[in-house]
């Protein structure tokens, strides 16, 4: 156990110390209330303690522990997730759903190491073909197929 | 009522050809999409979840449980077939059922699965049945006090059960509580934690959350390593396990129904910890434990077995008490609260029907996995060699779709990005995300009971040893803690999960 900790507990430890820090700092405006009647803040700030004390004592012992930071984190799996997902979160209201699909899918593929053309825009034709037909026409959900933006 | 009258009513419920309808769908997509290396039920059931919105409160849950025993049991197929297990209650399965697999017996490793998984569904049905009604008589005579101590006892134990280090797990249970009481506060009406977006004041979307970390988090991790693994899907000459190995699973599955039942009560046991505490009692009691990892059929028959028990009897403390016990609770919970019904030991009495036609459901729907999977398993085998590489984008596609149905939101998409990569990176950092999840889902229940609880009390602390019940379960999650921090315990601990 005490090879693999090290970094990880000194990075994670410190993470949350930062988030209990940050989320305390909003609770603490609020109305904290008295133990007997509660407000608003008082919970939350009791949980932002209770975080900054586990942070230490994992952060702590992350120093205690030989270091070994994490290993192999997927970059071009992570962004390009997060590209996709976020382009439809952005581009479905100005966009509409075809072309927003199109995009979201295609950038999806993109984050495969595997990701070749041959398959990449057969599959991403399907996808929103199969979404359209399954989403839009069987269960009739509301979407607009084409936005504001080019002319729908 | 009697336990008769109670069972046929549930009986006349989940008999109607819609519930029938709905059971039989679950059943069938959860199995479709558990199936899928890579996904596990949590994944599974927050990827679905949106479909059941639009149905009432009955055939939803009874929708999404047969979703649940599809999932687990699709994982377990993934296993025996490829070795890649679809969540970590069947990484047990996989070590004998692949190599069965190998031997030309993967036929039989699935058989044996299915019926075993029956024998002890049905079984642990009966028992939830026969001990959730007192379960919640006693959970009536609860106060806020009481309801406050057992849900510290939840996550403490869904913490000391957790496979990695037991600090890590506490944190993600403070973090996902805090970030459960985002949005508006039920008693002032005011924001919070909301870093004066408009977007927060209803808090995270729940579904956002769950299929921000269960599935495009998995997504992630899954695109790490994307070396092809030689897939050796087994040939089956047959279904039909032989008449030795029916001999030599017959007490293994008794005892995985046992001991699954049991664990699965417990908060943060479940299906995980059953599986695997029955193939290390199998490999002990064994005539012949080195046949164990070669494909030894009790090696299989006893953690299937035991892991259908316990993601049944789990459903327990859900129904009595309304708290979670595990992840896939967590989701249900949710669910129910997006139903509009409020989970705990009010259900049975109030709404005799659901909480009855959901237990019968559960029976029909494990009965229909049988008849389902194994004429199927064709297909199934077929779904299992789909390459990764076509299969997350769809998974991308329909999470996006999913999410933002459910309100008709687009931050809500956004929300569901921040918690995939948020849990990745905190997974690499051997963060795990289900006490966070856990946290998040009872955060809001735990604040209102402590709140209640202390105005009750005129804000003496004392209230909660004082008081009886409640001292006595706060003692339990004490214990809990000390024994988990003895290095001997944790030490014996590591063994049971690293066990491969």
């Amino acid at each position: 156990m005490m090879q693999i900790q090290g970094a990880k507990d000194i990075v994670g430890g410190g993470v949350l110390i930062v988030l209990a820090l940050v989320l305390g700092r909003q609770s603490i405006v609020l109305p904290l209330g008295t133990s007997v009647r509660m407000g608003p803040g008082y919970f939350p700030l009791v949980l932002c303690v209770i975080l900054v004390v586990l942070g230490l004592v994992i952060l702590f012992r992350g120093f205690r522990s030989r270091s070994g930071p994490p290993k192999g984190i997927a970059w071009r799996g992570l962004g390009l997730i997060l590209a996709s997902v976020l382009f439809f979160a952005f581009a479905l209201r100005p966009l509409g759903l075809i072309p927003t699909l199109t995009g979201t899918a295609f950038l999806a593929t993109l984050a495969s190491t595997r990701f070749h053309l041959k398959t990449a825009v057969p599959l991403t034709v399907g996808l929103v073909v199969f979404s359209w037909a399954v989403f839009v026409e069987g269960l009739g959900l509301p979407f607009v197929l084409f936005g504001p933006w080019i002319g729908g | 009522m009697d336990i008769f009258s109670s069972i046929e009513l549930g009986f006349a419920t989940a008999l109607t050809f819609q519930n029938l309808s709905y059971c039989f769908i679950g059943a069938l997509l959860g199995t479709m999409i558990g199936v899928l290396p890579g996904l596990g039920p949590v994944a599974t059931i927050a990827l679905l979840l949106p479909l059941t919105f639009a149905l009432p409160p009955i055939p939803a849950l009874i929708m999404l449980s047969g979703i649940y025993y599809g999932a687990q049991y699709g994982g377990s197929t993934t296993a025996i077939l490829i070795n890649v297990p679809g969540e970590s209650s069947s990484v047990v399965t996989a070590l004998d059922g692949y190599q069965m697999a190998r031997k030309g017996r993967a036929g039989a490793a699935l058989a044996i699965a299915a019926l075993g998984s029956f024998f002890a569904g049905t079984v642990a049905t009966f028992l939830l049945a026969l001990f959730a009604p007192p379960l919640a008589d006693i959970a009536l005579t609860f106060g806020p006090a009481e309801y406050f101590s057992l849900m510290v006892v939840g996550l403490i134990a869904s913490v000391t059960l957790a496979s990695g280090s037991v600090l890590k797990a506490l944190a993600m249970v403070v973090l996902g509580l805090l970030l459960g009481l985002t949005g508006q506060d039920i008693y002032s009406g005011m924001p919070r934690l909301t870093f004066g977006s408009m977007t927060l004041i209803e808090g995270y979307e729940f579904v956002a959350v769950a299929m921000g970390i269960f599935g495009l988090g998995e997504i992630i991790r899954n695109l790490e390593d994307e070396t092809v693994r030689p897939m050796v899907v087994g040939k089956f000459r047959s279904l039909m396990p032989t008449r030795e190995e029916m001999k030599r699973s017959i007490a293994p599955v008794l005892r995985g129904t046992v001991l699954g039942s049991v664990l699965g009560i417990l908060p943060g046991g479940g299906a995980l910890l059953s599986s695997f505490a029955s193939y290390s009692m199998e490999k002990k009691l064994s005539k012949h434990p080195e046949e164990f990892g070669r494909g030894a059929i009790e090696g299989v028959a006893g953690p299937e077995s035991a892991n259908n028990a316990g993601a049944q009897t789990s459903f327990i403390p859900m129904l009595t008490l309304g708290i979670p016990s595990n992840p896939v609770m967590a989701l249900m919970i949710g669910a129910m609260i997006i139903q509009g019904i409020t989970p705990g030991p009010e259900i049975i009495t109030n709404q005799p029907d659901l909480f009855w036609g959901l237990i019968a459901s559960m029976w029909v729907g494990n009965f229909m996995l049988v008849l389902l999977n194994l004429p199927l398993i064709g297909m199934w085998v077929r779904l299992v060699t789909v390459p990764y590489h076509i299969l997350f984008p769809i998974i991308v596609v329909v999470c996006c779709i999913g999410v933002y149905s459910a309100e008709n939101n687009a931050a809500n998409v956004t929300t569901m990005a921040l918690f995939g990569v948020a849990g990745y990176l905190f997974a690499k950092l051997d963060f795990e995300p289900a006490p966070f999840l856990l946290g998040f889902v009872i955060g809001p229940m735990v604040e209102e009971y402590l709140r209640r609880a202390m105005l009750l009390s005129g804000g003496d602390p004392t209230v909660f040893v004082t008081r009886p019940i409640s001292a006595g379960l706060l003692a339990i999650a004490a214990i809990a803690l000390v024994v988990v921090a003895l290095p001997s315990i944790n030490a014996s601990r590591d063994v049971v999960f690293r066990e491969e």
